[in-house]
């Protein structure tokens, strides 16, 4: 409570001395006068005026601010009462009838979510109130800071479209939701409800019928199901925005978030009317295909492009889903993030003024406190030896009172401090997202092949512990011809603004990713199949500003974030070596089974030698030699030191992305015939011809050869072909847990099984993909 | 007389047993090697300059001891290990038929797609032809030998009689064609029996050839005139030597006076590098160069209509040429070669008709013959 009152002093202040200065050019108007005029500035109204500040500077940029505020609230209080969230965004399009050229349209946004809930007589303060919060006054890391945020968000509706805040918050199971509609008055900073009853509508049910998809979701309880939201908290702001997909979205908000907090479960259902009459015209033949679809196939392939995949399985791989337009982005790991400790701040991070205040509030809030333990209480790592240490050099003794330093003793004191050799601060209030949940996080969101992922230890700026984290994801569907996209997070909120302001983008840039064999434009981001992304995970992260868009840039944290990259070029470098190895071995194999079978055959016509015995003679000096062949690049490429085992941790292969790639050169039209080799198809083909060819005294030896693999390859092609031809790559589902992927394959794991193993890079080595234990 | 059946000698019978016997002992190394586990290997004799010896004493161009390995399990030589493979079948075939074929016929013969992929065996005839070579420098067995002949290139027409597969041939009475020289002329194929001619003027290209049959030349001036189609194929080479080693005719050139026409009579003289093998059965070491000579522009005042300019890369080619090492050491070719640079132009016999449509045959050649001006 406290706190607001630094902003709100700072204006009076200021209009003084202008007054003064005024007055002496230009006598218009006396002191007396002015001073009728003089009186203080509510923080609503600086805001409400000032509300690009907040992040509502356009109707697009409101939505999704609201979005965002609302979203990170509920993650913090979830994650504070250790639940694992499952928040629910939901935006109403109310008017749908408007012609298409508007600018902007009035939308309900509500975001639901399954915290603890808010005890009643706070709920005006939280939601009515701008810089009133839990966070602003600790140093512990979370998602919001200020106290603006959902009040701002508030605010903006009401101003835009003069209607109230709806809210519904159930704090305990067993007593029912409290109905609360307010509003905030700008001038007093304070809320007037207008509306407040107890109600057992929650989750509100009115959401659960909102369209085709969540009506469809609801009745498998998929979505608001009240098991999953025994208490919880649901807000509704109407107000002006614009819907729109594609960068700075809500939809690109709830995928990063989704990305960076897979302990989280999303749903989205967008204001989508256009697609909502399409599904009006023929609910029901959606629906059956629907059901076949689960029957028949393997439905994680259908993401984004049918609105008929079913809902993930618990023990599926957990990627994005989309029901009826309604996007589900499902937990992909069961374990809350470890709670953080709040921690008292860090002598080197502060500054003589916060020193006096705090010198001022401990004095008011215990009197006769001593320097001694003010010293020790109020701040981190200072031991009793050190304050007591500290209180001889400033010329005061262990029993000087708090009350009795003027200015200059804190200013020594101040001095002291900043000389004095102290530990870093603790870093047990930092929660990184984790190596193996960033992994997971990045496979749920972003379709690549590989995926890398580094978590640095703690560091310290301005006497704050911050963490750093990087992932990268290469390959597979991305685009290889653009440059890369940088996907930046703060506390685990996605940061969708400011991009080149932000200290993580310059660490993108300034990382040499040429030495990982990617390409990169002098003082650009690399180019190609990657995205990259940083997480900063700190007690305060320094933003550029109030809206939260880009991190301030330190020195110490741009140089941690491109040691998180750097380890996670050096990851994707290896790879991307071993993969060129993988290929040239596998080109020049192909390039002599090609050739022998014609050799063997032309032999046999000369001399009449066993044309069957040929080849198997030459086909295995072929393999031998592809594999000395390799062990020779090896040498004489980069070491073996490169790479170092503890290295390859944290890192994903999905081998089917590759697969298709590796078999495209000569067979472009062929479908991608899973894992069988170049001389496998050209057996079957050789064998498919020549039963058509004239009987001539050519032996058939490549027929021969293998009967198993020639009669097996064509049965095997039919549910391992189908569902590719929809997405482009093998359905095959991109898991790590390999056991979870045979399992529910279904009708193709029985063949797949016989096929080459699919080969996996696990601590520097290529192992076989059934070794369980990347995780 | 009733045409006898051209029957399979005993001594060609003889032969092809010997060249079959060649393949196969080649596809038995492969053989043995592959399923003793070494890897198979061929060793293929050199045609390259480096591996091209200039025997001065002979006067010829041979072939050194140089081989290229040429092993299966190689990215760069696996394909043509294949397509060497491919062509021993294809000869043995042919022989085994006692057939003959042409480059092309056994470039069409061979190729097929790779087994399981879209890839041709061969892509072009041009991939083809030195696949041959190499199997022909490999076994040691000429190209006839192998049962393949090129297309007929090169005409002959003048006062010799001669007898193709048991056919005779006036060469006087050839009308305005000319025999067409065949691929192979060896001595079981082509004899000669009546001749009267007392040398043979080789031209470089039919038109030229033309202009001198029209004017009888041959019959003015009792000679063979033959012309190779540029440059001249082993055919016309072979045929060229056998006609100065065995009647002891003084073979004699009339070709352009520039890079192209004096490399041209280097190949007739003392062989080429890529067929440096063969030389000893081509190259005619005394052959004679008549003209065109580069001196001609002012000693037989023609017009500047005739001037072609030198190009970057004529000139680059002389100075090649002068460096051979049998030019090198000759005055004559020396001060050609140095006049061709000096008049910075070139020119064709064709532009000879400037000064008079049968200048060629009437003046300029007769004349020369008489006075014996050529290089050699």
């Amino acid at each position: 409570m406290s706190q607001p009152a630094l902003l709100e002093e700072a204006h009076p202040a200021s209009s003084n001395t202008s007054k003064t200065m005024k007055s002496k050019n230009a006598p218009r108007a006396n002191a007396e006068s002015m001073a009728t005029k003089q009186r203080d500035i509510s923080v609503s109204e600086f805001f409400a005026k000032n509300r690009h500040l907040l992040g509502f500077d356009n109707p697009r940029k409101a939505l999704l601010t609201t979005v965002k505020e609302a979203v990170d609230n509920s993650l913090d209080a979830c994650e504070e009462a250790g639940i694992l969230p499952d928040i629910t965004v939901i935006i109403e399009d109310l008017q749908p009838d408007r012609p298409a050229s508007a600018k902007s349209a009035r939308y309900r946004v509500s975001v639901v979510d399954n915290g603890p809930g808010i005890v009643r007589k706070q709920v005006e303060n939280i939601f009515g109130r701008l810089l009133y919060g839990s966070k602003f006054h600790r140093l512990k890391m979370s998602r919001g800071q200020q106290g603006i945020g959902i009040s701002a968000a508030g605010m903006y509706g009401l101003i835009t479209t003069g209607k109230p805040m709806v809210i519904h918050t159930k704090p305990s199971a067993k007593q029912p939701a409290h109905h609360i509609e307010l509003a905030m008055n700008t001038k007093t900073n304070r809320a007037e409800v207008t509306e407040d009853r107890e109600t057992r509508d929650f989750p509100p049910e009115r959401f659960a019928r909102l369209t085709v998809g969540t009506r469809d979701l609801s009745e498998r309880g998929e979505i608001l199901s009240a098991d999953v939201y025994p208490t919880g908290t649901s807000v509704s702001i109407e107000l002006d925005g614009r819907y729109q997909k594609g960068r700075g979205s809500v939809d690109e908000f709830l995928e990063l978030t989704a990305i960076a907090n897979p302990h989280a479960r999303f749903t989205f259902v967008p204001p989508s009317k256009v697609s909502e009459d399409e599904k009006d015209d023929t609910p029901l033949l959606k629906q059956r295909v629907s059901k076949f679809k689960v029957a028949g196939e393997d439905e994680r392939a259908d993401e984004g492009s049918s609105p008929a995949a079913p809902a993930p399985r618990p023990a599926e791989p957990q990627v994005t889903t989309e029901t009826g337009g309604v996007m589900i982005f499902p937990r992909a790991v069961e374990d809350l993030p470890p709670e953080t400790k709040e921690i008292q701040p860090h002598p080197k991070g502060i500054e003589l003024g916060i020193l006096l205040q705090m010198l001022k509030e401990a004095e008011i809030e215990k009197g006769g406190y001593t320097l001694y333990n003010f010293l020790q209480d109020r701040f981190s790592r200072v031991s009793s030896a050190t304050a007591s240490n500290l209180c001889e050099k400033i010329g005061k003794t262990s029993r000087t009172r708090v009350a009795d330093m003027d200015h200059d003793a804190a200013e020594r004191l101040f001095r002291e401090l900043q000389d004095s050799k102290l530990p870093p601060p603790p870093t047990d209030c930092l929660a990184p997202i984790g190596v193996q949940q960033l992994l997971k996080g990045m496979f749920k969101g972003v379709r690549a092949e590989f995926y890398a992922a580094s978590s640095r230890e703690p560091a310290v700026y301005r006497g704050r512990p911050f963490l750093i984290e990087a992932a990268i994801a290469f390959g597979g569907e991305l685009p290889g011809d653009e440059p890369c996209r940088v996907i930046r997070f703060a506390n685990r909120v996605p940061l969708l603004f400011q991009q080149s302001a932000c200290s993580s983008f310059k660490a993108v840039i300034e990382t040499n990713w040429r030495n990982y064999d990617l390409q990169q434009p002098r003082g650009a981001v690399p180019v190609g199949a990657i995205v990259i992304m940083i997480h900063m995970a700190s007690v305060w992260v320094p933003f550029t500003s109030e809206s939260k868009e880009a991190i301030a840039d330190y020195d110490e944290i741009r140089k941690e974030m491109k040691l998180a990259l750097m380890e996670c070029g050096r990851k994707l470098g290896t790879y991307l070596n071993k993969r060129l190895k993988m290929r040239r071995e596998s080109e020049r194999r192909d390039v002599f089974e090609r050739y022998i079978g014609e050799i063997a055959k032309a032999c046999n016509a000369i001399n009449g030698a066993d044309a069957k015995k040929l080849y198997e003679a030459m086909l295995a000096q072929a393999k031998k030699r592809t594999a000395i062949a390799d062990l020779k690049l090896d040498e004489e490429g980069k070491k073996l030191k490169d790479e170092d085992p503890a290295d390859q941790d944290g890192v994903i292969i999905v081998e089917q992305a590759m697969a298709p790639k590796l078999g495209a050169r000569t067979n472009d039209d062929a479908p991608p015939v899973g894992k069988q080799s170049k001389a496998e198809r050209a057996m079957t083909e050789v064998a498919a011809r020549s039963k058509q060819a004239e009987e001539d005294s050519q032996p058939r030896l490549l027929e021969n050869e293998n009967p198993s693999t020639r009669t097996k390859a064509p049965k095997k092609s039919n549910p391992a072909t189908k569902t590719p031809k929809k997405t482009g790559t093998p359905a095959t589902p991109k898991s790590a847990q390999n056991d979870v992927r045979t399992a529910d394959l279904g009708p193709a794991s029985a063949s797949e099984s016989r096929i080459k193993p699919k080969m996996r890079l696990v601590n520097g080595k290529l192992v076989p993909a059934d070794q369980p234990g990347l995780f | 007389m009733a045409k006898a059946k051209p029957v399979v000698s005993a001594k060609t019978k003889e032969r092809d047993k010997r060249t079959l016997g060649k393949i196969v002992n080649l596809a038995d190394d492969v053989s043995k090697k592959t399923l003793g586990g070494k890897e198979p290997i061929f060793h293929i004799p050199t045609r390259a300059k480096s591996n091209t010896i200039w025997n001065k004493k002979r006067g010829i161009l041979e072939m050194g001891d140089g081989k290229a390995d040429r092993p299966l399990f190689d990215l760069k030589t696996a394909k043509q290990f294949m397509q060497t493979m491919l062509h021993g079948s294809t000869i043995k075939d042919l022989i085994d038929s006692g057939k003959t074929s042409s480059l092309r016929g056994v470039f069409y013969k061979a190729k097929h797609t790779v087994a399981g992929t879209k890839e041709n065996t061969f892509d072009t005839q041009d991939e083809s032809d030195p696949i041959l070579e190499d199997l022909e420098v490999t076994l040691g067995a000429l190209r006839e030998e192998l049962h393949i002949f090129a297309e007929n290139r090169g005409t002959l027409v003048g006062n010799i009689t001669i007898v193709d597969k048991g056919d005779e041939i006036d060469a006087r009475k050839m009308g305005s064609g000319g025999w067409g020289i065949p691929s192979i002329v060896e001595p079981d194929v082509i004899q000669f029996k009546k001749c009267e001619a007392k040398f043979v003027l080789h031209v470089e290209k039919g038109t030229v050839w033309n202009r001198f049959n029209e004017d009888r030349f041959w019959e003015e001036n009792n000679c063979i005139l033959t012309h190779g189609a540029g440059q001249p194929p082993r055919g016309c080479r072979r045929l060229l030597q056998r006609l100065n080693q065995e009647l002891k005719l003084p073979i004699i050139c009339v070709l352009d006076c520039d890079p192209w026409g004096h490399y041209i009579y280097s190949v007739i003289k003392q062989g080429s590098i890529s067929l440096a093998f063969e030389s000893s059965r081509l190259a005619i070491p005394d052959a004679k160069f008549l003209g065109i000579r580069a001196k001609d522009y002012d000693e037989c005042d023609l017009g500047d209509a005739v001037k072609i300019d030198l190009t970057e890369n004529d000139i680059k080619r002389a100075k090649e040429i002068a460096a051979y090492p049998w030019f090198e050491q000759h005055k004559g070719w020396q001060k050609e070669i140095q006049k061709l640079l000096s008049n910075g132009f070139k020119m064709e016999v064709e532009a000879m008709i400037n000064k008079g449509i049968s200048y060629v045959t009437e003046e300029y050649v007769p004349e020369r013959l008489k006075a014996k001006d050529w290089l050699d």
